[in-house]
């Protein structure tokens, strides 16, 4: 099946409208970074990034207020993935520069300010968080405990193993639940004695707040990642210029960076211009597309290289036209397949990798359009001048 | 030139015995593949271990060594002091004595530098730590750094745990931890970070304390603290009336953490409150017996790290092994105190750069979402491929398959970890493994239009495109290589993940392909292809 029967499509005609377009983009892209600017996320800003699940729907100003009162100020405080999903993320910048500052207190800090607010009950008794302990120290509390009044017929060994049995089952259920329990019934399908749930429900408390994540990251370490970024993104474009210098021509190479360049950039003006953060995977997928967006301007130079073979009598410019068109129905195809796959990664991949993959579906169409509209361009308009030199 | 058929058999079986040897290395997929921090959930650390202060209290041991020394020989100096860049001067020291105290100082000139400058009759002698030694100095202590945190991390009972040095440049004075599976990160990092350095020193016989603050404790000295003595903060505020409380103590430690044997949470008989029992080793328990002999009626401070945590008197001489640390502890606090305590004492402060602290939950969510997304990737791109190539499409799907499959086999025998991003790579590499069958049934279309027979167009459909196949995976094989070098822990995922499928890409696209192509082609007279 072809999907573009036999084009002949003269490219090269409409090359000042796509050169106008892309100029158009690339200021378009220009313009969001001098305004918005980058949204850059913790990795490079350094920072703390609290992802918070609450038991019922949070009430954002609720949890500025809180944050506030507790005196951690200049917070962000976002809604995080589907609305039902209860999910909060709070974002802290360092409140001082000095790289001597204790990392581990801001993430403390805020789990402190909403223990105050969202269990206040709790606060001041001896229960624990059932939905925050870890397994080890719910089995040692069940251990001492003895709901079962084990300890005459167990030797200690066994009695250990046996309740940490029972705190891995209460703890991996509540893994598989998004981290949560929302009330203790839940816990009758685990088949725990009645003693055991006895002593759960009268123990433990049920948080109204799990903490799922947190990210924190010095100055120092911000800045160093910052400027590891931008080496990696210029030395990979480096890297292929000369590739492709190597494989074909200076020229060719020197064409196929435009492309590129031109690609990455209008990918972070529509970061800058969506406000979407731009985090140490983000910049993954920019690196991964300047080594994938390349292939398509491969394969069109390797039918140029062919062409200019087998059709020496013709001129470049029906070449170049011959050469894209003869690609075209490939081009196609694996734009489209590999679309598809990223494309499924957007919409499935869930929060963590969206950066990432939005990144990469943007990419892939302007890496497509790129090799046509700005590669093919290049390399007729230096053979014209050149010629016209040589003349 | 065509596949013969006995080639055709032994590649076949080359084929099936990579596939089955995949298969091998990777099943059962639970227990040999390594998950990333970001899909089991754990903690990642970035520590800076501050090397100065090992530089700093090596400086301070030479300076008292020296003066202990100059003291005991009764030899006249004015003063000696550690400089801001660790530098032990000894200054004042009478100039006819210049060719005993250079004889003297030969037993530093291994590691350190001296200088001398002779003025109205003084000499003052500079010592500096040596490039050389330093450098020792810091790698001995980030090792016992890393081996500390190491042992703390053992006694809590974290499986496979990765602790490492690590440093950019040449100065590696950074560690990593990384503690899969982790629950209560906030107490385990804390754990990690405690100094624990315990001390118990003598207070001052008459004007020990306690004080309501520094001032007040230096004034009742006429301002002028005596040289072997110190103020330190006292926890208990019950003697003060609940202000701040200080007190004045030998700066040398009668007792310090080398001394332990080992430590326990114990509980007070009456009041049920949580405390720390330590017990001192051999050497230990004489210091102790002779400290508390020759101080009775003195009180001892227990100090840690740096702070004074409780006061008791000592009434009379001790000579057991065993003493305890009360204060307001909680159960769990007192429990880590005692870990922290029976690991040792950290050589260094350090500080966090970095910390990732993913949730499990949040672990087996990403699982949950990137299998999906996976499985929905390689769905549509199969369907894709049959609509567009149709039974030729077949050959594409095969490869796709056992790319994958080979993906993840070395991926198990290699113990990779496999993160968020790297299953992200998986996704990559499934739309990229089909660009090189594409490449190649497009030639093949081409060719079958121009006119050539099936046979020849298969073979020049791939023969042609070998090269550009080859291209197009180095370059983006380069990127991962960039990436790589960028990256760290899940970037590096990504970038691994990647490489291995486009390597096992190049293979089936060329191998396994042609072979397939070979299979169809056997019937003799095929005429036309579905492609």
């Amino acid at each position: 099946m072809d999907i573009v029967k036999n084009p002949q499509v003269d490219w090269l005609k409409f090359k000042w409208i796509f050169i106008s377009v892309s100029v158009v983009l690339v200021l378009f892209g220009g313009g969001a970074l001098l305004t918005s600017g980058l949204n850059l996320g913790i990795d490079f800003t350094g920072g703390t990034l609290v992802y918070v699940k609450f038991k019922d729907t949070p009430q954002i100003d609720t949890i500025r207020t809180t944050l506030n009162r507790a005196g951690l100020n200049g917070q962000e405080v976002v809604r995080f993935d589907e609305e039902s999903k209860n999910e909060v993320q709070i974002r802290m910048a360092h409140s001082k520069t000095d790289d001597s500052l204790d990392l581990s207190r801001e993430s403390e800090q805020i789990s402190l300010a909403l223990r105050e607010e969202y269990n206040r009950e709790h606060l001041s008794n001896e229960k624990l968080d059932l939905n925050n302990v870890s397994r080890i120290e719910l089995s040692t509390k069940l251990r001492n405990l003895d709901p079962e009044k084990l300890i005459d017929s167990l030797s200690a060994s066994e009695l250990s193993l046996h309740y940490d049995e029972v705190a891995n089952k209460i703890v991996d259920y509540r893994n598989q639940n998004s981290g949560m329990i929302h009330n203790f019934s839940e816990l009758d399908g685990l088949e725990l004695s009645t003693t055991v749930s006895h002593v759960i429900s009268e123990e433990t408390y049920l948080g109204n707040f799990v903490v799922i994540s947190v990210e924190s990251v010095g100055p120092k370490v911000g800045e160093e990642l910052r400027t590891r970024a931008r080496a990696a993104i210029f030395f990979s474009l480096i890297g292929m210029l000369i590739y492709i210098a190597l494989r074909f021509s200076w020229i060719d190479g020197f064409a196929a960076i435009v492309a590129l360049f031109h690609d990455v950039f209008i990918t972070i003006g529509i970061f800058s211009l969506v406000e979407v953060e731009i985090s140490l995977t983000v910049v993954a997928a920019l690196l991964t597309l300047v080594g994938y967006s390349i292939n398509d301007t491969i394969v069109v130079f390797d039918r140029m290289r062919e062409n200019k073979r087998l059709m020496r009598r013709s001129d470049l410019y029906t070449i170049i036209n011959k050469s894209i068109n003869q690609t075209l129905n490939r081009t196609i195809m694996t734009s489209g397949m590999t679309f598809v796959a990223v494309f499924s990664l957007y919409l499935l991949g869930g929060q963590v990798l969206q950066g990432f993959s939005l990144a990469l579906v943007i990419g892939i169409i302007v890496g497509t359009y790129s090799s046509v509209a700005i590669a093919s361009p290049i390399v007729f308009w230096w053979q014209n001048y050149r010629t016209k030199k040589s003349v | 030139m065509a596949l013969m058929k006995r080639n055709l058999k032994y590649r076949l079986i080359f084929i099936l015995a990579v596939v089955a040897g995949s298969v091998f290395l990777f099943y059962p997929p639970s227990q040999k593949i390594n998950l990333g921090l970001d899909l089991r959930g754990g903690v990642h650390l970035v520590l800076q271990v501050a090397t100065t202060d090992a530089v700093r209290a090596e400086a301070n041991q030479v300076r008292d060594r020296v003066e202990a020394d100059l003291r005991e020989n009764g030899i006249v100096f004015s003063r000696t002091r550690v400089s801001d860049d660790f530098q032990v001067e000894i200054l004042g020291l009478l100039q006819d004595q210049e060719e005993d105290w250079e004889n003297y100082l030969t037993q530093y000139s291994a590691n350190w530098t001296v200088r001398s400058r002779f003025r109205e009759g003084e000499i003052d002698s500079v010592l500096s730590m040596n490039a050389a030694y330093r450098k020792v100095l810091i790698d001995q202590t980030v090792r016992q750094v890393r081996e500390t945190i190491s042992r703390r991390v053992d006694q809590y009972g974290v499986a496979e745990p990765t602790i490492v040095v690590y440093g950019s440049g040449d100065v590696k004075d950074q560690i990593i931890v990384e503690l899969p599976g982790i629950e209560d990160a906030p107490r385990v990092i804390n754990l990690i970070k405690s100094v624990a350095l315990l001390e118990l020193k003598i207070t001052h016989p008459t004007q020990g304390g306690p004080y309501t603050s520094r001032e007040a404790a230096i004034q009742s000295f006429n301002g002028a603290l005596p040289p072997d003595f110190e103020v330190l903060k006292y926890q208990d505020t019950s003697e003060t009336g609940g202000e701040e409380a200080y007190m004045v103590v030998r700066k040398a430690a009668s007792i310090t953490g080398q001394h332990l044997k080992n430590a326990r949470r114990a509980e007070d008989a009456f009041s049920g409150r949580s405390e720390i029992e330590f017990f001192l080793n051999a050497e230990g328990v004489a210091l102790f017996s002779r400290a508390t002999e020759q101080n009775v009626g003195n009180r001892l401070a227990i100090v840690l790290d740096g702070k004074i945590r409780s006061a008791p008197n000592i009434s009379e001489k001790i000579t057991t092994e065993s003493a305890r640390i009360t204060g307001t502890f909680s159960a769990v606090e007192a429990e880590d105190l005692a870990l922290v305590l029976r690991s040792g004492a950290l050589p260094a402060k350090i500080t966090m750069l970095e910390n990732r602290t993913i949730g499990p939950s949040l672990g087996q969510d990403s699982i949950d979402r990137g299998v999906r997304a996976s499985w929905v990737a390689v769905i549509l791109v199969v369907i894709g491929m049959l609509i567009a190539y149709r039974v030729s499409g077949m050959n594409a799907v095969a490869c796709l398959l056992l790319n994958l499959t080979i993906l993840t086999a070395v991926l198990a025998y290699f113990r990779a970890t496999l993160t968020l991003p790297g299953i992200a790579g998986i996704i990559l590499t499934i739309g990229m493994a089909v660009d090189a069958n594409i490449l190649i049934f497009e030639r093949i279309k081409e060719e079958l239009r121009v006119g050539k027979t099936v046979r020849s167009a298969v073979d020049a459909g791939f023969s042609r495109v070998f090269l550009t196949i080859i291209d197009t995976n180095l370059t983006t094989l380069v990127a991962a290589l960039f990436l790589f070098q960028f990256g760290t822990g899940p970037i590096r995922g990504f970038a691994v993940t990647l490489a291995v499928g486009l390597i096992a890409n190049i293979f089936t696209a060329v191998f396994v392909s042609k072979t397939l192509f070979g299979l169809i082609l056997q019937k003799s007279n095929i005429e036309k292809l579905s492609i």
